[in-house]
């Protein structure tokens, strides 16, 4: 983090490059660490990057050697280097890094496009500035998408479990097995009770105010509209934050609902592509995964044309059925495992947080 | 799936109540085969009405899935919301 801007500056110089920078401090410890060292390895790892270059300063606990060793084990080209170790400081770095990254992007051009199925895809949900309009067209609609992926031998990551609170007798009904079952169970029944015991009243938080006044009462009524975008698939099991899937299928991954770190936690895990829902409109992106923007709001997506990729008001204005929008999405989806652009990728919009514990922090601090 | 009526869409065949796809005044009609539903209140987008008269304590489903109990009477073609619909979760999670 504090050679994040060496690192744009490198990436800023070699085409087709982005830089992954994150502000958070260098001395990570507990979960943090863990979180941090997994997501920028994972980040590395993911199918869409053909090389990497990690930049350390050189005191941090998180090392570049650490990062490339890990980054390693996914068969892809890795350097790695500390600008503390580079004479002539920051502009040494600057071009040292960028000498390795032609050197890279030189390499990259023998390798040749190949056709691939869709066993090989991994596709991030994600749902953020929602209302109630989402839950009955987009989310719908990209349900279909995740139940086709699944069914073509696919993979598909449904993150926030704070919004499957309300839903575990379902959840549960649809894991593989008694184990997967009962982690569900146990994380969402232990939610509310940890929340309270750090004063947080859980009828206060879900739905929101502005969830209401869009027509959304109860909490399970939100989480049901929120679910339906992982389709009826059975679960495989429940990932950690940015932990990769241990084999095909839908997996569930703990995230607490925070839209950028959620997607990066996707793009964590091998996520080449993440399909966003958004009602009211956001702009986000992610570096990695191309992000395709779902939008069920005709206000939003007249306002906001220029970050929506698919218009779903149609299931509004003209009772366009979800099936047909669905197929819309999916042949927006292909294209863009083909390399078409996204509206977020037009832009440049290449948002990227790491999810941090900071109840741990909380508790560290109590007095 | 869900299906579409005039100015609403039911999610699942078992939901007892249906969701506006737009602002929908008072003294509509909605047609379900061979039933006429009036709808009492104004309702805006993305809001609930009852399909069927709910009585009190009654399940209403949305998703083919409770969503809540009703915590008075509610007339088909009413207005569903947090005056007379509570969670059911979180009354078992109190228990």
């Amino acid at each position: 983090m504090c050679v994040n801007r060496i690192s744009q500056q490198i990436a800023s110089k070699l085409k087709g490059a982005v830089a992954l920078t994150h502000p958070l401090g260098c001395g990570q410890f507990g979960l943090d660490y863990s979180y941090t060292v997994r997501t920028l390895s994972g980040l590395g790892s993911n199918p869409n990057v053909y090389g990497v270059i990690v930049v350390g300063l050189g005191c941090e606990n998180i090392s570049s050697e650490l990062l490339a060793k890990n980054i390693s084990k996914s068969n892809r080209i890795v350097e790695f280097f500390d600008v503390q170790e580079t004479r002539g400081g920051s502009i040494a770095a600057i071009e040292k890094g960028v000498k390795l990254g032609k050197k890279m992007i030189g390499a990259s051009k023998e390798v040749k496009r190949e056709p691939f199925d869709f066993s090989h895809l991994t596709l991030g949900l994600e749902c953020g500035s929602s209302d109630s309009i989402s839950f009955i067209s987009a989310n719908p609609v990209v349900g279909i998408i995740s139940n086709k992926i699944v069914k073509l031998g696919g993979t598909s990551i449904l993150p926030e479990f704070t919004e499957w609170i309300g839903t575990e007798h379902l959840l549960t009904k649809r894991a593989v097995n008694i184990e997967v079952a009962d982690e569900i169970r146990s994380i969402l029944n232990k939610f509310l009770e940890n929340a309270k015991k750090l004063g947080i009243d859980f009828k206060n938080v879900q739905p929101t105010p502005g969830n209401i006044k869009g027509g959304l009462t109860t909490i399970e009524e939100k989480s049901l509209g929120t679910i339906i975008k992982s389709g009826e698939s059975p679960i495989q099991g429940l990932l950690e934050y940015s932990e990769k899937p241990k084999g095909k299928g839908l997996w569930l991954m703990i995230e607490p609902g925070l839209d950028i770190e959620s997607m990066t936690g996707l793009a964590a895990a091998g996520a080449q592509v993440i399909i966003m829902t958004t009602s009211r409109g956001s702009p986000c992106g992610n570096p990695i995964s191309p992000v395709i923007k779902v939008c069920g709001n005709k206000r939003s997506c007249d306002m906001m044309t220029g970050n929506i990729d698919i218009d779903a008001s149609s299931i509004f204005t003209e009772k366009t059925r979800i099936e047909n929008i669905a197929e819309i999405l999916w042949d927006k989806l292909k294209a863009t495992c083909n390399g078409e652009k996204t509206k977020a990728e037009y832009l440049g919009f290449d948002d990227l947080a790491i999810s941090r514990v900071n109840t741990l922090l909380s508790i560290l601090y109590d007095r | 799936m869900p299906k579409h009526l005039d100015n609403f869409i039911i999610m699942h065949p078992d939901d007892n109540c249906a969701t506006a796809l737009k602002d929908t005044l008072p003294q509509t009609e909605l047609y379900i085969k061979d039933r006429v539903i009036v709808i009492i209140q104004f309702i805006p987008l993305g809001h609930k009405i009852a399909l069927i008269d709910i009585k009190k304590g009654d399940f209403v489903k949305k998703y083919g899935q409770i969503i809540g109990k009703a915590t008075r009477i509610i007339k088909a073609g009413e207005q569903i919301h947090t005056h007379n619909l509570k969670s059911y979760y979180l009354e078992v999670k109190k228990k």
